[in-house]
């Protein structure tokens, strides 16, 4: 009977709904506009933190990375004369981590080179990775064909070079690359294995460091050539030229551009990180690192998430909401207008409650229907987002869910008032409204 | 057809189908009492035909209301088909004008929005009727007030005449014991305003209890007995 009378009223609702088609379409679009923000602004808020935790999480949450700065007080020092700068981590380094602190299963020290490769002749920029054969343990590169560094490389400190597949499709384009030399400055590497990119866009690169060197010699490199620790510092030195404006140039010494260490356990990771940092304080003076923590990064990237989907959820909110209050108001208009109908209505024998259901029903057609038509509008401007914006989206059930049942409570809430005022009108003055 | 639970709707066969006594209506107006209805005693027996009569102002429109429960008295006691209408609440009392009484105003009052179809169906939609039931008993009605043919149309597209008509289809709906007709040919011409008292009578003699409001002498002239209103008091009946 209830189930029958609620079909039989929503019938009603749609007919009347549909006999102001314009009318219904415009305050409709209110709760469409406002669904579709919440699903649009959950879907990128969802999809940035997803991308900006997997790139956290492919630096590894075991690891801690510890990076060459240059010191802060030396720049001015540096304005004056041409003396040598040295600063940064050295091998001393690396070999006290490993010696001292226990929790430390891997040491990983690198040098990073902004260089230019050939190859035949093409030439594109890449980063040289200076580093020892058990760099895979904290990188997330995977191997994809012949072999990475060996410690008979290191040993005889080999030409040899592996590179990512990145700079294998810029510089070998059709060709093989295992086997091929390239030449990076003035000496020639044999290709001998080719690893996944590292990719480990923004959240690796830190400011002040090789990434925006690299940019000033020409541009973004393209990809990673990797080469064994002892050879690079065979044949590069630890002496580079740095060209500014100002001053002309200097000279600096850097010794390793990076300290990667992974412990056992997550929660070794903050401990080992105080004791890498008392460490550290006791043999730079001068303020010459920075200490990388992927996992608080990740905390923070979370914890920044939580802000962002909280101001994005209020946007959106605050549309819905004035999507339904530009439904109340027409719902109201709609009431006074039929005023006449509602009088004869209740003359004819419909209860208070007949009315109430009437129209807080075309309020809840409405919404529900502004819901439907703001999921499809929602879950559009995502893909779009994903598709010219190059920014990654992820639509769930429970936005969905979520948007659906605002948009129906927006109904109840906003069509109940204009329902019980029809309700509670005098059925004669009713009648005599004109 | 009529689904009724909580048994208002069922009226005593014995009984004077309406009783009126004492009864009073007054409004506040600015802190003044204005008197529409005073000590009203009316008794109407099933099957009689009424015409009310009175000067505007007097206070008949008031008292049609009264009996087709859409106003409540200040005081006194009415009474339909033996129920005590003063005692039931807001819904029962909508749930017996749908059911035991049928509207015929002066200005038709249509849904401009519904066909002539569905402006018949609207009192049996209210008392729980099947969708096919209620369509099916609103063609025959149409057909009895001569608008087989037009069905389909919107009240704006019929004739004064016509836009009755429906009117009067609609008020049988339910097939109520009583039907008030407030001037139900004040807005139509001579010509289909004698249609329309027509079928009325028609009704009438079918055994409906018929109650007009008219300022009209020859439609009083039909009525079985007059009652006259003047200044909230009957005068004569």
């Amino acid at each position: 009977m209830f189930l029958f009378r609620l079909k039989r009223t929503a019938k009603l609702g749609i007919k009347s709904l549909w006999m102001h088609k314009l009318r219904s379409t415009l305050t409709t679009l209110g709760i469409i506009f406002g669904v579709s923000s919440v699903i649009a602004m959950l879907a990128i808020g969802e999809g940035a933190s997803q991308a900006a935790q997997e790139q956290i999480a492919r630096l590894g949450s075991r690891n801690i990375i510890i990076k060459t700065i240059p010191p802060p007080e030396d720049k001015e020092v540096s304005g004056q004369n041409q003396s040598m700068r040295e600063y940064g981590l050295t091998y001393l380094d690396a070999e006290r981590f490993r010696n001292s602190i226990r929790n430390i299963e891997v040491v990983v020290p690198s040098r990073r080179l902004p260089q230019q490769a050939w190859y035949r002749n093409r030439k594109v920029a890449v980063e040289v990775i200076g580093t020892v054969p058990w760099y895979p343990e904290i990188s997330p590169i995977q191997l994809r064909a012949g072999r990475f560094l060996g410690s008979i490389d290191m040993h005889h400190r080999q030409g040899v070079c592996i590179v990512d597949e990145n700079v294998m499709k810029e510089l070998f384009v059709f060709d093989d690359p295992m086997g091929q030399d390239v030449k990076i400055a003035q000496d020639y590497y044999r290709v001998a294995g080719v690893v996944s990119p590292e990719d480990l866009g923004a959240a690796a690169q830190t400011p002040g460091n090789d990434t925006e060197k690299a940019k000033a010699q020409g541009g973004a490199n393209v990809g990673c050539i990797y080469i064994p620790l002892t050879t690079v510092r065979n044949r590069f030195g630890e002496i580079s030229m740095q060209y500014s404006g100002v001053s002309g140039r200097t000279m600096e010494r850097v010794e390793l551009q990076e300290i990667t260490v992974k412990v056992g356990a997550m929660e070794e990771v903050l401990p080992t990180r105080d004791m890498l940092e008392t460490l550290l304080d006791r043999f730079h003076k001068k303020n010459d690192y920075q200490v990388i923590v992927p996992l608080e990064l990740l905390k923070q990237a979370r914890q920044t998430q939580r802000i962002f989907s909280i101001v994005l959820g209020s946007i959106a909110a605050i549309s819905l909401l004035v999507g339904g209050i530009g439904i109340m108001n027409i719902m109201l208009a709609t009431v006074s207008e039929r005023t006449r109908e509602i009088g004869i209505r209740r003359a004819l024998g419909a209860r208070r409650r007949d009315i109430v259901l009437q129209f807080l029903s075309e309020t809840l057609l409405l919404t529900l229907l502004g819901g439907i038509l703001g999921i499809g509008l929602g879950s559009l401007v995502p893909i779009m987002v994903t598709h010219f914006g190059r920014m990654p989206t992820i639509i769930t059930g429970t936005s969905l869910l979520l948007a659906f049942g605002i948009s129906g409570a927006v109904g109840v809430i906003f069509g109940l008032y204009p329902a019980y005022r029809a309700a509670n009108m005098d059925p004669i003055e009713s009648l005599r409204h004109e | 057809m009529i689904r009724d639970n909580s048994g208002v709707v069922e009226f005593k066969a014995d009984a004077p189908i309406l009783v009126m006594e004492r009864l009073c209506k007054s409004y506040e107006l600015s802190s003044m009492e204005l008197k529409v209805l005073r000590d009203i005693a009316l008794t109407i027996n099933e099957g009689e035909y009424v015409a009310i009569m009175g000067p505007s102002g007097s206070g008949k429109s008031t008292l049609l209301n009264m009996i087709g429960c859409l106003d409540r008295p200040t005081s006194g006691d009415y009474w339909l088909g033996g129920q005590n209408v003063s005692l039931l609440d807001d819904n029962q009392v909508s749930l017996i004008r749908g059911a035991r009484i049928g509207f015929v105003f002066q200005s038709f009052n249509l849904i401009g929005q519904l066909n002539v179809i569905e402006n018949i169906e609207v009192p049996m939609y209210y008392q729980g009727c099947s969708e096919r039931e209620s369509a099916e008993h609103a063609r025959e009605l149409a057909t009895m007030v001569g608008l087989g043919e037009r069905l389909e149309h919107r009240p704006s597209e019929l004739s004064g005449g016509q836009q009755q008509r429906v009117a009067i289809a609609r008020a049988l709906a339910n097939d109520p014991l009583i039907i008030l007709a407030d001037e139900p040919t004040g807005n139509l011409d001579s010509e289909s305003g004698a249609e329309i008292l027509k079928i009325l009578v028609g009704l009438h003699k079918k055994g409906k209890t018929l109650i007009v409001v008219t300022h009209d002498e020859h439609i009083a002239e039909d009525a079985g007995r007059i009652v006259e209103i003047f200044d909230g008091r009957i005068r004569c009946q």
